[in-house]
This record gives C-alpha cells, sequence and structure tokens, in this order.
C-alpha cells in the first residue's frame, strides 16, 4: 500500500494546488421551474440554442410520467421540488469536514486515501489540483490535438462540436431523467480525439482531481474521431459522501469508424443517493465501445449503459458489477441494438447482495432484421451472501435476424458453509474468507480497471465483509 | 539497517504428545457419529485411519479441523497439550492443523498463486510469504509435484481434475508445513502414479520432522509408499483395532468383514 507521503509525491504537492475557487457562491432555491432553467443557461452565458435545449428538456420532464417499472415505490419518494439545480462553485465552500458521517471518514482511512483527498471526496473542500499531473498530462493530449475541458468550458470553446453530437446519442425526450439532466446539466467532460490519435494512458489521474467532475447533473460528452482510441475512467472507489441526494447524468459517446472508447466506472455514493444515469454509444463501422461499469453505493441506481451498433463490424462489451447493502436497490444491466451486420456484443453483469439488498439485473438484446451474421452473449450471475437479500434477472432478447447466434448464461448462487470452512482451514477468519469469495466472482471485472482501482475496491469489498457475521 | 527477526521457539516436551484424542464422542444434526475415538500421535509419526464408507473417518478429520456443522458432545483433543475444541478453525490452522480435503471446494476468480500467498502469509507470517524463500519452496514443492507454473495462474479448485485437487491440496500442505497433516482420502481419485507422488510429498514433509500426519484412506496401496507407523481400524465410530502396517495387508486381503466378525467374537485389541 502507498503511503500517503508516497501518493503525494504521485501527484505533487497538494498544498501548492489549492484552489480557492469563486467565493461568491450561487445556490438557487430548490424546486424547477422554465425560469430556473433559462436562468441557469443566463448565468452560463450561453448561446441561445443551449437555452432552447434546455427549455424543451424541460418541458418534456414537467410532463412526463416517471418509469412504471424498476423499483417504482423507491422513484416515487425522490422530491424534485425539494432539490437545488444549480450550484456554483464547489459546495465544498458550504459544508464542513465534521459533518461528514465518521463511517465514512473511517473508511476513507482504511483504504489509504491521503486527507486533503477525502476531504474532496467529500465534497467540503475547494477543487485541488496537482500541477504536475495535471499538467504534463493536458501538455501530452494538447500536443496530440486531444480537446480535453469540462462541459461549460466545451461549450463555450467548442460550440460547432458541441452543437452537433449533443443529445445526438441521448436524445433529452429518451426517458424522464436525461430530460432533467438536458434541463439543467452542469459540469461533466468534453472530450474529442482526432483522427487516428491513441490516447496511451487511461485518462483517470486528472479526472480523480477534478471536482467538477462529480456534479449532480453532469454531462459528459466524448467523440473518438476515425481510428481514434481513448480510455476513460470516471468516478472513485471510496465512498462519495453527498448532501444531495438525486443524482441524474448523461453520458454520451461518438465512436466514429474504427475508433476504440473504453469508459471506466466504479461509483460508491452515500447511501442517501439516487443515482438515475443515461449511458450510451454510437459505434459507427468497425468500431468498439466498452463500457466497464460498477456500483458500489448508492440507495438506488437505475443505470443500464447501451450501445448502439449502428455500424458495420463493430463491437460491444459491458461488463459491469453491482453490490447492494441494506437499503439498497441496484436495478443495473446494459442495452445492445444490432442494428447492422457482423456486429458481435458481449454483457457480462456480476450481482451481490447483502442484508438485504437487492440486486436486479436488468437487460436488452435487440438485432434488427437487416443486420446479418450478429454474434450476442450474455452472462449475468448473482451471489447472495444471506437469506434477507434478493437477486432478480430481466433479460429481454429481441432477436429479428435468424442468422444471428446468440447465448445467453445466468446464474444465482449462494456461500456455502462448506466454502467458507475450506478458506478458514487455510488461516483466513469467516471474514476474511468471505471477502476472498466475494473478490474472486468480481474478479472478472475488477481485473478490467486500472490498478489501483482494482486494489482499492478489493480492500473496500473486504471492509463491506467485516461485521458481516453473526 | 539492523533485522529484527522473529525466531519461534517450539517447546518439544517428549512427554506431551503431539495429537491426543481422548473419548471423543460427536455427531452431526442429531446423528451420533463418533462413540468414543481414542488415538495418540507422537512427533514424528505418521498414523492412518481406515475403515469403510459411513464409518466416521470424515468426521473425525472435520472435527480435528473444527467445521462448525459438527457437535462434540464428549471427549477431548489436544494438540500439545493444548485444547483444540474451544479454537476456531482459522486458529487451529495458525497452530499447525492441516486438513487435506476428500472434496476441495472451488473459488472461481480467486488465483492460485494469490490464494497460497495469503494463507502462508496468514499461518506463518507475512515474511514467510515474501521474496526468495517463498518463490523457492513453491517452485521446489510444484516440481517435485510435476505441477507446471501455469497452474499459480488459474482459479482455486476451479474446472480441476480429481488429481489436480488431491495434488494442490499436498503442495498446499507442503507450502504451510503443517505441524499436524490430516489427510482425508487424498488417494482416491488418483492413478498409481499420482499415489507414488503424493506419498512422496507427505514424506518429505512430515519424515524427519516434528511433525505429524493421519492420513484418512480406503485402501491400503497409498499405505505401502508412506508406511505409516500405526493403523487404526474404525467400525461405526469407534475404534475396534489398532496395529502396524501388516493390518493393512491383512485388510487388503480379507477385508473389513474378516474383522467385523474378530470384534463380534470377543475384540482383537
Amino acid at each position: 500500500m502507498k503511503t500517503s507521503q508516497e501518493a503525494r509525491d504521485a501527484v505533487g504537492d497538494y498544498k501548492s494546488g489549492w484552489h480557492d475557487t469563486e467565493n461568491s457562491t450561487i445556490r438557487f432555491d430548490s424546486g424547477l421551474s422554465e425560469k430556473v432553467v433559462r436562468d441557469i443557461s443566463k448565468i452560463k452565458n450561453e448561446p441561445e440554442w443551449m437555452t432552447e435545449v434546455r427549455v424543451k428538456a424541460y418541458r418534456h420532464f414537467a410532463e412526463r410520467k416517471m418509469p412504471t417499472w424498476g423499483n417504482m415505490s423507491m422513484l416515487e419518494q425522490i422530491d424534485f421540488e425539494e432539490v437545488c439545480y444549480y450550484l456554483r462553485s464547489s459546495s465544498a465552500t458550504e459544508n464542513d469536514w465534521d459533518e461528514v458521517p465518521e463511517e465514512i471518514r473511517n473508511t476513507f482511512e482504511r483504504l489509504g486515501i491521503p486527507e486533503a483527498e477525502q476531504k474532496w471526496l467529500s465534497g467540503v473542500t475547494a477543487q485541488y489540483e496537482s500541477e504536475a499531473v495535471y499538467h504534463s498530462i493536458r501538455e501530452d493530449l494538447v500536443a496530440q490535438g486531444v480537446i480535453f475541458l469540462d462541459m461549460d468550458s466545451g461549450l463555450r470553446e467548442y460550440p460547432e462540436i458541441v452543437k452537433k453530437w449533443f443529445c445526438s446519442v441521448v436524445p433529452y425526450s429518451d426517458n424522464k431523467f436525461s430530460a432533467l439532466n438536458t434541463a439543467v446539466w452542469s459540469g461533466g467532460s468534453f472530450i474529442y480525439v482526432p483522427k487516428g490519435v491513441h490516447v496511451e494512458m487511461p485518462v483517470q489521474a486528472y479526472f480523480r482531481i477534478n471536482a467538477k467532475n462529480m456534479g449532480q447533473f453532469e454531462r459528459t460528452l466524448i467523440i473518438a474521431d476515425e481510428g481514434s482510441s481513448i480510455h476513460y475512467v470516471e468516478g472513485c472507489t471510496a465512498p462519495t459522501y453527498s448532501t444531495d441526494s438525486l443524482h441524474s447524468a448523461v453520458v454520451e459517446l461518438v465512436a466514429l469508424p474504427g475508433s476504440h472508447i473504453r469508459y471506466s466506472t466504479v461509483q460508491n455514493w452515500s447511501a442517501n443517493v439516487y443515482n438515475l444515469v443515461t449511458k450510451r454509444g454510437i459505434a459507427h463501422e468497425n468500431a468498439k465501445i466498452e463500457w466497464v461499469d460498477g456500483n458500489i453505493g448508492s440507495k438506488l441506481t437505475m443505470k443500464y449503459p447501451s450501445v448502439i451498433l449502428k455500424g458495420e463490424g463493430s463491437h460491444a462489451e459491458v461488463i459491469s458489477v453491482a453490490y447492494s447493502g441494506s437499503g439498497q436497490h441496484q436495478d443495473a444491466g446494459a442495452k445492445i441494438h444490432h442494428l447492422a451486420s457482423n456486429t458481435t456484443s458481449k454483457i457480462l453483469s456480476k450481482s451481490i447482495s447483502k442484508d438485504g439488498g437487492r440486486g436486479s439485473y436488468r437487460g436488452m438484446v435487440t438485432v434488427s432484421p437487416k443486420a446479418n451474421n450478429c454474434k450476442l452473449n450474455v452472462v449475468c450471475d448473482a451471489l447472495i451472501l444471506d437469506d434477507e437479500s434478493r437477486s432478480d434477472t430481466y433479460p429481454t432478447m429481441e432477436v429479428a435476424n435468424p442468422t444471428a447466434r446468440c447465448e445467453h448464461e445466468a446464474s444465482v448462487s449462494k456461500v456455502s458453509d462448506d466454502q467458507l470452512f475450506y478458506l478458514m482451514s487455510r488461516g483466513h477468519t469467516e471474514e476474511e474468507a468471505l471477502a476472498l469469495i466475494v473478490n474472486g466472482f468480481f474478479e472478472p471485472f475488477t481485473r478490467e480497471l486500472p490498478m489501483e482501482y482494482a486494489v482499492e475496491l478489493n480492500k473496500l469489498m473486504a471492509l463491506e465483509m467485516e461485521g458481516s457475521i453473526g | 539497517m539492523f533485522k529484527r527477526e522473529v525466531v519461534c521457539t517450539r517447546i518439544m516436551d517428549s512427554s506431551i504428545p503431539l495429537l491426543e484424542i481422548k473419548n471423543l464422542h460427536a455427531g452431526i444434526d442429531g446423528n451420533q457419529i463418533l462413540n468414543g475415538i481414542n488415538i495418540e500421535i507422537g512427533a514424528g509419526e505418521i498414523h492412518a485411519i481406515m475403515g469403510r464408507n459411513g464409518s466416521g473417518k470424515t468426521t473425525t478429520a472435520n472435527i480435528l479441523m473444527g467445521h462448525p456443522d459438527f457437535e462434540v458432545e464428549e471427549g477431548e483433543i489436544k494438540l500439545k497439550g493444548e485444547n483444540l475444541l474451544d479454537l476456531e478453525p482459522w486458529e487451529r490452522a495458525k497452530r499447525g492443523v492441516f486438513l487435506s480435503f476428500q472434496y476441495p471446494q472451488a473459488v472461481p476468480g480467486l488465483q492460485v498463486g494469490n490464494f497460497l500467498k495469503k494463507s502462508v502469509a496468514s499461518i506463518n507470517g507475512e515474511e514467510a510469504a515474501k521474496g526468495k524463500n517463498f518463490r523457492e519452496l513453491l517452485k521446489k514443492s510444484m516440481k517435485e509435484l510435476n505441477m507446471s507454473s501455469s497452474f499459480l495462474s488459474r482459479y482455486v479448485n476451479d474446472g480441476f481434475s480429481g488429481g489436480e485437487k488431491k495434488r494442490f491440496e499436498i503442495l498446499q500442505m507442503m507450502l504451510l508445513q503443517p505441524q499436524l497433516a490430516i489427510l482425508d482420502e487424498t488417494d482416491s481419485g488418483l492413478d498409481i502414479d499420482g499415489i507414488r507422488t503424493v506419498a512422496m510429498g507427505i514424506n518429505s514433509s512430515i519424515r524427519g520432522t516434528n511433525s505429524g500426519a493421519l492420513i484418512i484412506t480406503h485402501y491400503s496401496r497409498i499405505l505401502d509408499y508412506i508406511k505409516p507407523d500405526k493403523i487404526h481400524v474404525l467400525i461405526d465410530g469407534k475404534i475396534v483395532a489398532t496395529g502396524d502396517s501388516t493390518l493393512a495387508t491383512d485388510l487388503e486381503e480379507n477385508g473389513y468383514d474378516w474383522l467385523e466378525k474378530r470384534v463380534e467374537e470377543g475384540g482383537i485389541n
């Protein structure tokens, strides 16, 4: 494990990187109206077309009914009038480290996360940047012609590119929460990778220390031009404490011919958060999109990373894990639409439920009549750790072309006493034995993550298993 | 820099046996299985328990390791004078008890190499799992058991053949270097070469050390290679005969019926 000094050395000295962002905090009264939406756009000084998109999205949101599937009783509890829809400057300045629940602070410490980063993750400090890392990554990318900005800056500096692709993958009318996000979005990332450019290292170091990325209604747009590639890493394994209870993001990926986008997420929201996210990518000819998606925290997550295989020979992969503890429902899965011939897809979904938690796999794979010789493979595994917990599977396959080759496997398993005894006989306590089983179950996901995330996730799951043996 | 070494001194008092099982009565779900077992194993000794299916052999092994499903109603189990019955399985493991399972459990996603390292660290200490010494012992043991290094990246017992599972149990024993190794039908499902390899592994870990072993088996074949100091025959949860390795040959030739008859006629002990 890295000591905090080593971690500081790796990213530079936080202290010298502190930014006191705007001291003037603008906070809207809670509640949403067309005026609030127009005001948000005005404060940001946005072009008129964006204001209009926001307003249209707001009107759609206001009329759109709640989804009639998923965990409806939990969804009904959301009070949209209680939510604050715009907060300029980091919410940091409003919070106090002492107000962060002790168990979250303890978890940070036990994961070995440096104190400065702990505070940032909890949203109680201003945005901090390690100048060294920030600049070296930025400079490297700029030299390759990669545009890498937060979404608001992206709109300001590259309005034509944003206008061309914004809402092209996820229309605001897609669902109630994509409409909400489009109406009030703020923050998120904007990335454009030029033709033939391969961004070698996962772009995570920068984003891990970019507070704007963690917004409540973040909006991310990534465009990989022909033959380019990028691996983007979002979120973090440590618990993300938030006083805001509604997080509704939209992520749009455009993979132009022959390009490759991998988008990895590990999210661990605190247990009061509704995490309702729309993630979708369009893959053109011979392009490849991979979602690597881990959901550990939140009260209710509804998230189904999707890929539209639009171009011939394109490929999609969705690898996801979900962990549901007490009072949590992870309703996660994947959606893949094969619209063109010779397209292939793979879904691997793993869920663990414990202490009365509920994990659901909800998946949809379609093959259109015109798409010949498609191959699709769906595997979903659930591990249930006690009798109070629950796992459901809702797989849908609509295959309208007879040449498609489809495979679907599902399994539900429990940890057996014999398995625990075997590991205990090798010197591992019952909790350690359980953590070995749980981390093994997640291994096909964990091995896809950058090393430091994988290590953190394993430690986190070991912490989750503590005190679980009664 | 000055390096501190932790020296573990094991007090070898020859009057205290390595393992003492006294008048052990035990069962599961209300069914009585063991009806008063007595076994004493001295340091450096290898004993065998033979008996038919259902005679209580595996129950004995599970109880020694501390399987939570079994209930001990009466009797004592002591390792070097220390009462084992109050200890959790991992505490027994840390005191040097090792069980080679009849049916080793699969743990998908847990890599063999990683698992071995973690287990060695847990039982013999972090230092033992680090660096050259660990790697060399691992390499040597795997060579002795005819295992290729690709084995290390597989998942624990996941998709292993019967023979691979048994070899992996012995590999763990060789790395963990237990005080007391209990081998529950490690020979079943192995071919002749496998039995010979496994027997060599057992001999090299126990013979000439202060450790001891208890070998549970149906067949006398593995005993040809190991030559136990004592053989105990278990029938209906009781040891009806104890003898030297010639007892195994008698059983091989005459079966258990012969012994049962002798017991009915007044015992042979």
